[in-house]
């Protein structure tokens, strides 16, 4: 293993590289671009032996993954923000056709106004498609995750694709340390991709054809199982990875000091690298809390958030996107998977950090705050989606 | 956490200077980040990078906004942005001039101030132009003397990894190194 320093756009070329990919399409967008210059380089140089294909658009690079995979290839791209949103049709076509591409989305506000910085709002408008999404806090996650996707995505049981999202400029241009796994290691974690159907000019089969009614929902149920299945297989990727790594990341869900936690928060990506610093303060000054960090998205971690339920008094969520006309999507998708379940502490929505807009540690000291004080005033009254920080004096945490 | 905040202009190389710092600290078994300041660059306008340095894992994923030194790679920038802005109380700052660190040091009001001549340095060692020189491994030679945080062993080490003109930007930094001026003329 080698420790060196770079920025998340290396470390994901790195990933790829040291996953085996072996067909490349992408087509260049900010902040994204880096990780495209530096895997034609890394090809072009001879020290990685795979076929880059020059395409025309985002859309055209998701196809040419798709129609790699369905050849047996291992396949890779990287996009963002409008890049993805261009894809979409096509991560509905490589979900249903059940190609295990990986691709690595930069989190990246969706204009206008025109913006390049982090937001997830980008991925989190994917949630229908049928790809499993990972969202990383350091730029050694998003290396490890390339390797864990492609051992979750092309697991027969599974068979989906996936997507590992790094925040914009947090992580894609910010250098740190990572250690790179010898490719051995890699290789004996993460065979060649061999999958019992593809296309074959000496076995012919047909992709993709038209289905009546009576069969098609079929497939969507299979997809359905193979989603759910992917729990069990990424919590049994992320042991696996730990044994070979010393690295976890915590299955499906990255929790920290969360077991004794009165107030909880609970959110994606870099952000939530930021919030443990606070809990330490906090701790250290007599206040038991916990962060939760959203690790996957897609399948969702139901079991993990039922877990916190148990525990937390109240959960605050972190939105970095939003659904406009119903809160946060993290802020949806927790509530609707405690509806069932019998405990139920109140939660609160707090929307930040979007368009790139910086998450302090005071925002988060004061976000904690907030949830406190809402838990203890009783939470009927209260709006329960708070855009925190607005500069428009409409909230009352601002700073003049 | 030791947080280094680095005003260049775009093309000087102050991204540069702050990853290259980073690595030094990191080759004497620091955790380290190094990062730009979020923003659009261009070539000649204000840029504003950071460094982050701490013997623990280093969490924190904010922009620097106290920092405790703080590195000007252009004396013109003065002028232009208020460069002590958040600075610590006791805090250093390292600029990029043939003035006398005392009349900055009133200028600015800030006590600790060290000085290099970086611009003559890069020059006579052929790092880009009278126009534009690229003056950031001379500065991160100054850094390391002026802040002790890292030896200027280490920083010739990250400085020789540099793909192109590794030597003379080593011998730019060392001599750097030699000719800065500590607050209070130590």
């Amino acid at each position: 293993m080698v420790k060196e320093i770079m920025a998340g756009n290396k470390a994901t070329a790195y990933g790829a590289m040291l996953a085996r990919a072996q067909v490349i399409a992408a087509y260049p967008i900010t902040p994204q671009t880096t990780i495209v210059e530096r895997i034609a380089d890394l090809i072009a140089a001879g020290k990685w032996d795979a076929k880059y294909v020059m395409v025309e658009s985002e859309h055209s690079a998701m196809a040419a993954s798709v129609a790699a995979s369905n050849t047996g290839a291992r396949a890779f791209t990287a996009t963002s923000a409008h890049g993805l949103a261009l894809m979409h049709e096509v991560l509905m076509w490589a979900a249903g056709a059940r190609t295990p591409c990986v691709l690595v989305n930069v989190n990246r506000a969706m204009g206008p106004p025109w913006s390049v910085y982090a937001d997830h709002q980008d991925s989190m408008a994917q949630r229908d498609t049928g790809v499993i999404q990972f969202y990383c806090e350091n730029n050694q996650e998003i290396l490890d995750s390339i390797v864990i996707a492609y051992k979750v995505a092309e697991d027969p049981s599974v068979l989906l694709p996936a997507m590992v999202n790094q925040d914009a400029f947090y992580l894609s241009h910010t250098s740190e340390p990572v250690d790179i796994p010898d490719q051995e290691l890699v290789d004996g974690y993460l065979p060649p991709f061999r999958p019992s159907i593809k296309l074959d000019v000496e076995d012919p089969k047909g992709f993709g054809s038209f289905i009546m009614p009576p069969q098609y929902m079929e497939f969507r149920a299979h997809m359905a199982r193979g989603m759910d299945a992917a729990r069990e297989r990424i919590r049994k990727a992320d042991r696996e990875w730990k044994e070979i790594t010393g690295r976890s990341y915590g299955g499906m869900m990255d929790m920290y000091r969360c077991e004794d936690a009165d107030f909880i928060l609970f959110g994606a990506g870099t952000m939530m690298s930021t919030a443990k610093e606070v809990v330490d303060a906090l701790r250290k000054e007599g206040r038991r809390v916990g962060v939760a960090r959203l690790r996957v998205f897609r399948p969702f971690p139901y079991e993990e958030v039922r877990y916190l339920a148990d525990r937390a008094h109240a959960i605050g969520i972190l939105d970095r996107a939003f659904t406009f006309g119903r809160g946060g999507p993290l802020y949806n998708e927790t509530n609707g998977q405690l509806y069932n379940h019998k405990n139920r502490p109140p939660t609160k929505n707090y929307i930040v950090g979007v368009g790139g807009r910086d998450v302090r540690q005071k925002h988060i000291r004061g976000i904690f705050d907030d949830l406190e004080r809402f838990e203890k005033k009783g939470y009927g009254n209260e709006g329960e989606v708070h855009w925190w920080g607005l500069l428009d004096g409409s909230t009352p945490e601002v700073e003049r | 956490m030791i947080e280094i905040r680095f005003h260049g202009r775009g093309g000087q190389g102050a991204v540069v200077a702050s990853q290259l710092f980073a690595d030094a600290a990191f080759l004497e078994g620091k955790d380290v980040q190094a990062f730009p300041y979020f923003g659009v660059e261009r070539r000649g306008a204000p840029v504003t990078a950071f460094t982050k340095i701490d013997s623990d894992k280093i969490r924190d994923k904010a922009m620097i906004y106290e920092p405790d030194i703080v590195v000007v790679l252009e004396p013109s920038l003065l002028q232009a942005v208020n460069v002590t802005e958040g600075l610590k109380e006791g805090g250093l700052v390292l600029i990029n001039t043939e003035e006398d660190a005392k009349d900055i040091s009133e200028r600015l009001g800030v006590k600790n101030v060290a000085t290099v001549g970086a611009t003559k340095i890069a020059l006579a060692n052929k790092l880009g132009s009278r126009v534009q020189p690229i003056v950031n491994t001379a500065i991160v030679g100054a850094l390391a003397k002026a802040s002790g945080l890292v030896s200027i062993d280490s920083v010739l080490k990250a400085v020789l990894k540099l793909p192109l003109y590794a030597d003379r930007n080593a011998e730019a930094a060392k001599q750097a190194y030699e000719a800065t001026a500590l607050p209070g003329g130590a």
